[in-house]
Order: C-alpha cells, then sequence, then structure tokens
C-alpha cells in the first residue's frame, strides 16, 4: 500500500454556494510523503481554488480533505497551520511592512505572545537559504515583484510546514531564480521529508521538477500521473488548444510550444 | 542533478551586519517607547502648574514626587490638594483616555486594513454618545448610575461596531465606503442627539453638554478608578492580539493560512475597542481624531509591527489628549477650551493629508 500524506476525494466548490457552476469538480488527488505534486491547466481551470481549498481557506461543497487521514474540517486552524504552509498568487498589500517582519509572520503558528532569539534565528537562517538576507530590512512594498516571491516562500518555509501549497512561484522570477527556488523546494522535500503541491504554468518546470503532475481544465482533472505520461502532445494540444513537440529531455519531457491549434482560433 | 544552494552570510553563532543591524533598530524602537512616558511626565508637571493656584513647576513636581518617595521630596498642605486632588485626576483621565482612544485606532485600522479607520471616523464615538444622551434623557439603560451610561454606551458603540463588521465582510467595500458609513453615523447620531436637547430638562441639558464637547471635566480619583480599570483591561486585550493584527494587515487569506482566524479576531478587536470608546465617551463626550493621529504618529516612529505601535500609540494618543488639554487650557486662560475641539483643530488636517496622500502609501 502506497503512503499518503495529503488526499482530496471528491472535492466540488462553486463559488456562489451550490448554485453556481462548479469551479472545482469531483477533484480526486493524492500526495505522498516527501513528493512533488505539479498542477498545471490554463487560466481559470481551478488551480488557485484547489489549494485554496485544501488548506481550509474557501470550503468545499462537497468532499474532503484528509491529512494524514485525518478530516480538516475537523481540525483548528492553527493546527492546519503548523502543518500546511501557502503561497499565494496574488500579492495583497498591507501597511508597510519589513520583509523581517513579514517573515516573521509564518512563524506565528508556533508562538503565543512573544517570539524569541530562536525564531529569529530560523528567519536568518530561511533568509540566507533564500539568499535574501541583505533585503531583510527593506519595507517589502518595495521590493520587485520577485523579490516579493522569494519573501512569500521564506515566510511559508519559516512556518516549518509538512505540506506546502505553492501557488505559481516562480511567475515573477528570472530563468536563474526560478530554477534557484525550484532547487530550494526540491531540497526541502528531500532532505526534510516536506511535500509540496506546486501551481505553475511553465510546463518544462512543472516536467522537471515534478513527482507527479495532474493537468486540470474546467475544474476537472483531465489527466494524472508521472510527467511523461501527463504531459504529451495530445493533452497539450487537447486542454490547451497548443500544438507542441514533445522531446526527451534526461527523463523528464521537455515542452516545445509551436503555435496555436489554427482551428481553435479561427471563429466563423 | 540538486544543485547546491547558495550560502550567503554567517552560520549560527556569529551575527552578520545586518542582523546587528537589526536588533539596533529593535533596541531604538524600544528606547523611542520608553521616551514617551518621559514625555508624559514632563507634560503632566507642566499641566499640573496651571490653574488659579499659583505653582511653580518645582512645587508641581514635588507634590507630585512627595507622596512616592516622601523622604526625598517636601511639599505644602495646599500644594498637595491642589496636584493631587484637583489636577492630576483631570491629568491621568487624560493620559488614560487618550491611550484608549490611541490603542483603539490602531487595532481598528489593523483589523479594517484601513488606515482612515478610528473610533471618531467610523462613528462608533457617536453612536456611544447617542447611548449616552439617551441614558440621561430616558433614564434607560441595564445597570445603576455611572454604569448605567457606561453600558447604554457600550450597546450603541457595539451596534455601530456591527455595522462596520457587516460592511467590512462585504467584498468590494473600500477603505472610503467604510468611512464614508462612518460619517453617515457621525451625522444621524448627532441629529439624534441634537433632538434630543429639545425634549430634555435643564438639568439634563447641563448634563449632556457638560461632556458633549469633550471635556475632562472634574473627575474625582473614586469616580476615575472604575473607568481606568476598564481601559486597561480593554488595552490589554487588544495587546495580547498584536501578532494576529500584525498577520491580518496582509489580508484576510494569508492571515487564515497562518492560522488566525480572522473573523474572530475582528469581533474581539471591535468589542473590546468599543469597551473602551464607550467608557471614555461615557466620561468625557466624544474627542475626535486622537485614534487616528496617534496611531499615524506611531506608525511613522516606531514602524507596523503591532507589538511596538500598539503601546506606542497609546501613549502617543495620551501625549497628544494631554498635551491638546494643557493647551486648550492656557492660550484662554482662565476660559478653559473644550479638548475635543482642540484635537478636532489637529486632527482634521491631519485626516484631509492622510486621504490625499494615501493612494501612493497603501496598497
Ligand atoms: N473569489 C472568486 N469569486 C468568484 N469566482 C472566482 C473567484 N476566484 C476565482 N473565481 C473563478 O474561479 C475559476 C477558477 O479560478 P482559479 O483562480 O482557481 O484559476 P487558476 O487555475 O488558478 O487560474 P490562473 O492560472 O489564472 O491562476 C475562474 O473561472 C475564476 O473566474
Ligand atoms: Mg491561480
Amino acid at each position: 500500500m502506497v503512503m499518503i500524506k495529503l488526499e482530496t476525494i471528491d472535492i466540488v466548490f462553486s463559488y456562489d454556494g451550490h448554485s453556481g457552476p462548479p469551479i472545482l469538480d469531483d477533484v480526486s488527488i493524492q500526495l505522498a510523503p516527501s513528493r512533488i505534486l505539479g498542477i498545471v491547466g490554463p487560466n481559470g481551470s481551478g488551480k488557485s481554488t484547489l489549494l485554496k481549498c485544501i488548506d481550509r481557506i474557501i470550503k468545499p461543497n462537497h468532499g474532503s480533505v484528509l491529512l494524514d487521514r485525518r478530516e480538516i474540517m475537523k481540525m483548528g486552524r492553527m493546527e492546519i497551520a503548523k502543518k500546511i504552509g501557502y503561497v499565494q498568487q496574488t500579492i495583497s498589500r498591507g501597511f508597510p511592512t519589513s520583509v523581517f517582519d513579514t517573515v516573521l509572520m509564518g512563524r506565528r503558528p508556533h508562538l503565543n505572545w512573544r517570539s524569541d532569539e530562536e525564531d529569529d534565528e530560523k528567519i536568518w537562517e530561511v533568509l540566507r537559504l533564500l539568499d535574501i538576507e541583505d533585503l531583510a530590512l527593506k519595507y517589502f512594498g518595495e521590493l520587485s515583484g520577485g523579490q516579493q516571491q522569494k519573501v512569500l516562500i521564506a515566510r511559508a518555509l519559516a512556518q516549518e510546514a509538512e505540506v506546502i501549497l505553492l501557488d505559481e512561484p516562480t511567475s515573477n522570477l528570472d530563468i536563474l531564480r526560478q530554477f534557484e527556488v525550484m532547487d530550494i523546494i526540491r531540497d526541502l522535500v528531500n532532505k526534510k521529508l516536506v511535500s509540496a503541491i506546486i501551481a505553475i504554468h511553465d510546463l518544462n518546470l512543472a516536467s522537471r521538477y515534478s513527482d507527479k503532475i495532474i493537468m486540470m481544465k474546467r475544474g476537472k482533472i483531465v489527466s494524472a500521473g508521472e510527467p511523461s505520461y501527463v504531459l504529451t502532445a495530445d493533452n497539450i494540444a487537447s486542454v490547451y488548444g497548443v500544438e507542441a513537440v514533445i522531446r526527451k529531455q534526461s527523463e523528464a519531457p521537455y515542452i516545445i510550444p509551436i503555435g496555436p491549434i489554427k482551428t481553435t482560433i479561427r471563429k466563423g | 542533478m540538486a544543485k547546491t544552494i547558495r550560502r550567503r552570510g554567517t552560520r549560527t553563532g556569529k551575527k552578520s551586519a545586518i542582523q546587528e543591524e537589526h536588533s539596533k533598530r529593535i533596541g531604538m524602537k524600544i528606547i523611542l517607547i520608553l521616551t514617551l512616558p518621559v514625555l508624559i511626565f514632563i507634560i503632566t508637571g507642566i499641566s499640573a502648574t496651571l490653574g488659579s493656584a499659583d505653582l511653580l513647576i518645582w512645587d508641581a513636581y514635588s507634590a507630585i514626587l512627595h507622596r512616592i518617595f516622601p523622604e526625598y521630596f517636601y511639599t505644602t498642605w495646599l500644594s498637595d490638594i491642589c496636584v493631587w486632588h484637583l489636577r492630576l485626576p483631570r491629568i491621568a483621565w487624560a493620559i488614560t483616555a487618550g491611550f484608549g482612544l490611541g490603542i483603539a485606532g490602531a487595532a481598528m485600522q489593523a483589523i479594517l486594513r484601513n488606515p482612515l479607520a478610528s473610533p471618531f471616523t467610523l462613528g462608533i464615538s457617536s453612536g456611544a454618545a447617542f447611548g449616552v444622551s439617551l441614558a440621561i434623557v430616558l433614564n434607560l439603560g441595564f445597570f445603576g448610575g455611572m454604569w448605567l451610561i457606561v453600558g447604554n454606551a457600550f450597546i450603541f458603540a457595539m451596534l455601530c461596531s456591527g455595522l462596520i463588521l457587516g460592511l467590512a465582510s462585504i467584498r468590494g467595500a473600500t477603505s472610503e465606503i467604510m468611512i464614508l458609513c462612518g460619517i453617515a453615523m457621525n451625522y444621524i447620531f448627532g441629529a439624534a442627539s441634537s433632538l434630543f436637547q429639545y425634549f430634555a430638562s435643564d438639568q439634563e441639558l447641563r448634563g449632556m453638554s457638560f461632556w458633549g464637547m469633550g471635556d475632562l471635566g472634574a473627575f474625582s480619583w473614586e469616580e476615575l478608578r472604575p473607568v481606568i480599570v476598564l481601559i486597561a483591561i480593554g488595552s490589554f486585550v487588544l495587546m495580547r492580539k498584536a501578532w494576529d493584527l500584525n498577520v491580518m494587515t496582509v489580508g484576510d487569506e494569508t492571515a487564515k493560512s497562518l492560522g488566525v482566524d480572522s473573523g474572530r479576531i475582528r469581533l474581539i478587536v471591535m468589542t473590546a475597542s468599543s469597551l473602551l470608546i464607550a467608557g471614555i465617551v461615557a466620561f468625557t463626550g466624544i474627542i475626535g481624531f486622537i485614534g487616528l493621529v496617534g496611531p499615524h504618529m506611531a506608525r511613522m516612529i516606531i514602524g507596523a509591527d503591532h507589538r511596538f505601535l500598539l503601546p506606542a500609540s497609546g501613549l502617543l494618543g495620551g501625549v497628544i489628549l494631554l498635551g491638546a488639554d494643557t493647551v486648550g487650557r492656557t492660550i484662554l486662560a482662565p476660559i478653559i477650551l473644550p479638548v475635543g475641539s482642540m484635537t478636532s483643530m489637529l486632527g482634521v488636517p491631519f485626516f484631509l493629508y492622510l486621504i490625499l496622500k494615501r493612494r501612493r502609501e497603501y496598497w
């Protein structure tokens, strides 16, 4: 029997209560310990919504989320926060806060009233790990998009969760930093036995770093499995409407998009 | 294939330059916060010299300190009575009320993610004031005596808080809409309060106008003690939530993912703030803008970490209110200008400045 760290069973969700069109339609995923699960799919296919359901930021209409075989709806919010970290896709701004203080927020689930030396030390370690120690005293709002993204990842790492949900963690990063961030996540997964779910648009990064991939379209899972099984020319054509060539590059498939499939863009 | 991660800076044990800088800044913040009580002590001395009996500043300090260190400071019977019975209660109340308004303002700004929020601009003070009028005119309420008034003020402050919380839960309700709602509340309750004045008897009318403009009045220590305890409790509750307030400034979804139930924190903060405001308004009427100006000045000096910001906002609120009262008692002496109009003169330009500047600074 396979070990399962986290799974969702038949999740159904719609934003307008039960009446609206389902944004997630019978979504079931399984995540093994110390593995990376990639979620790919076109804009609006429900990737972010799925991550929010898993972290109980929103409540699914149906179905359940099990963490270590426990129903997440029956856990306290603080308990969930100790086990699941979440890096949001959109960045909301508040009052000007320093990078250090922003990352320190990640320690909240482990604190009562005060933070101590040890917490501070953990923050510095994480900042060094992501190579943003020199930004520590800057205001979060003053950073570039990519730097902000790294800070939010740092916050999730400071949370020391067992499962990390990352929503487009590399969308604002340059190509070197994309690799760096994905390597850090990979390292964390390998060494600290963390599991990660990453919603990501870059199919090649998904292919290279995921142990398994699920491909979504309009709230449904179209295909799930090893990268080479999911990322096929057929799947990419039917889900994205894009013609692509697949090369084999050291086990992981390498996708070269050619262009939109003609019939789908010509209307009438 | 996994590449080695670049590591910079020092290993644990030795501190990097930026870490040193960080510790230095924390130390600075603590020092800045500690200078505020000193400032309060200085203004207290100045304020204690004001009044009909002539006292020099040294006489005032000796009189204050005599009761604390009787071996070291000497005073006369007259100065002692004058300072401890006539002037210090008013001063202590100014500090306490300012503290309560400042800390409540800072907490409300955080939970609503709204830099314009404050007890006054959200209409909660007006609600509380209406509760007071109602209690005076109709002799309504659930508690006896002063508590009848405070209790009624609390009920109406909570009513306004509930409305604000309802607004906050609606998507797309911007900061401005909330403030407009607060202004509407100010008008409604203001109109209702002045309606009462038609129906009020002379005696009730005197009672109402006495605090209507925000006057610190002349209370005795015995009268003040319970409300000071009330404000201390409310402030303590808010202070305990400093961490959650930090997390809530970055948005509900992130707050949830960090284990903070934002709905619950909002309710706790609004309830504690309403309690503070009810106590303050019942004793002095509406004092505008302290809860707005205090937190903003504190944020400029200390930053947005609520573990430091909350006490700093409270202390600055105390400084401002005590300062405004001192000025109000000086410029047209022996006429005492109501402190509420003093703070409005300070607060309104500041409020306009915030509205104009805000767009760039925050989200
Ligand atoms: N707060 C919301 N209220 C109503 N509808 C929403 C809300 N958030 C998302 N949706 C809708 O739900 C659907 C799925 O959105 P979701 O954000 O999950 O997509 P996504 O796969 O993450 O897309 P992207 O790749 O653009 O990030 C979209 O059709 C979107 O319009
Ligand atoms: Mg998304």
